[in-house]
């Protein structure tokens, strides 16, 4: 029996990924760790509730150095699985299929994630000033 | 050894007759969520070093309460339901599936009620 022609499924410690494929799993992360940010909602909504104290305890943990850097990834995170979703959104509406739409769609995926988390620390930084 | 059929064994494991319910929710919530979440992070960058005062005031306008009610609702259930598949995916331990499940959903719950509770509790200024 010849084995030798048979496709192998790739073994992923040295199959490189390719771009469609790391922005599926990416989807995925980014979605868990989106899912772990619903604490700091709870947390900041709930610190509103127990009062003035408690919300401006939860403002200066925000605007911490951490609480920036966890802002910062978050945002990141949302946006790409904002962008990512909707063409998920595309595909179940049945368009998008052919390798080039694919192709073409990753780098607007990306370039459009990318340009949404700028703007909105751009935004942010602005805001913050005034 | 298994003295099933292989057909037998997979009538046993067929569908459960809810997958299209799952996949329509996670569908219905991520539509919901793009003008939700759009929202959610203008408002949090105009509401930047808010003190407790113009928080309240913002969040007790009807729109504002509403949109994030809305909100809640969509990320927790939208997130319950993706990390679902998530754990259905990798965890292959049948108790500690069915387990992680329970925790997720009872989590996801709680946590969704707490937040609208606060919410609520902010906007009529409890």
């Amino acid at each position: 029996m010849n084995t030798r022609n048979r496709p192998l499924s790739p073994h992923l410690q040295v199959y490189r990924l390719p771009l469609a494929a790391v922005m599926s799993i990416s989807h995925r992360a980014t979605g868990v760790l989106l899912t772990v940010g619903t604490l700091m909602l709870a947390y900041w909504l709930g610190a509103a509730a127990y009062g003035p104290d408690a919300f401006a305890r939860a403002q200066a943990f925000v605007g911490s150095w951490f609480g920036i850097l966890l802002l910062l990834g978050w945002s990141a995170c949302l946006f790409y699985h904002l962008c990512n979703g909707v063409r998920h959104l595309l595909w179940d509406a049945g368009w998008g299929f052919e390798l080039p739409q694919t192709f073409r769609a990753n780098y607007v995926v990306l370039a459009c994630a990318a340009g949404l988390t700028v703007l909105c620390w751009i935004a942010g930084f602005a805001a913050w000033r005034i | 050894m298994r003295m099933e059929s292989p057909l037998g064994r997979a009538r046993g494991l067929g569908s459960a007759k809810e997958g299209v319910g799952h996949w329509w929710a996670q569908r219905l919530t991520a539509i919901a969520l793009v003008p939700l979440s759009l929202w959610f992070v203008i408002s949090v960058i105009a509401l930047l070093g808010a003190d407790h005062a113009r928080f309240q005031a913002w969040l007790a306008t009807p729109g504002n309460t509403a949109m994030m009610v809305l909100l809640i609702i969509a990320t927790f259930h939208h997130a319950q339901l993706g990390v679902q598949v998530v754990i259905e995916d990798y965890v292959h331990d049948e108790a500690i599936k069915t387990a992680s499940l329970i925790a997720l959903k009872l989590a996801a719950v709680a946590l969704g009620v707490f937040s609208v509770v606060a919410v609520l509790n902010v906007a009529t200024g409890g």
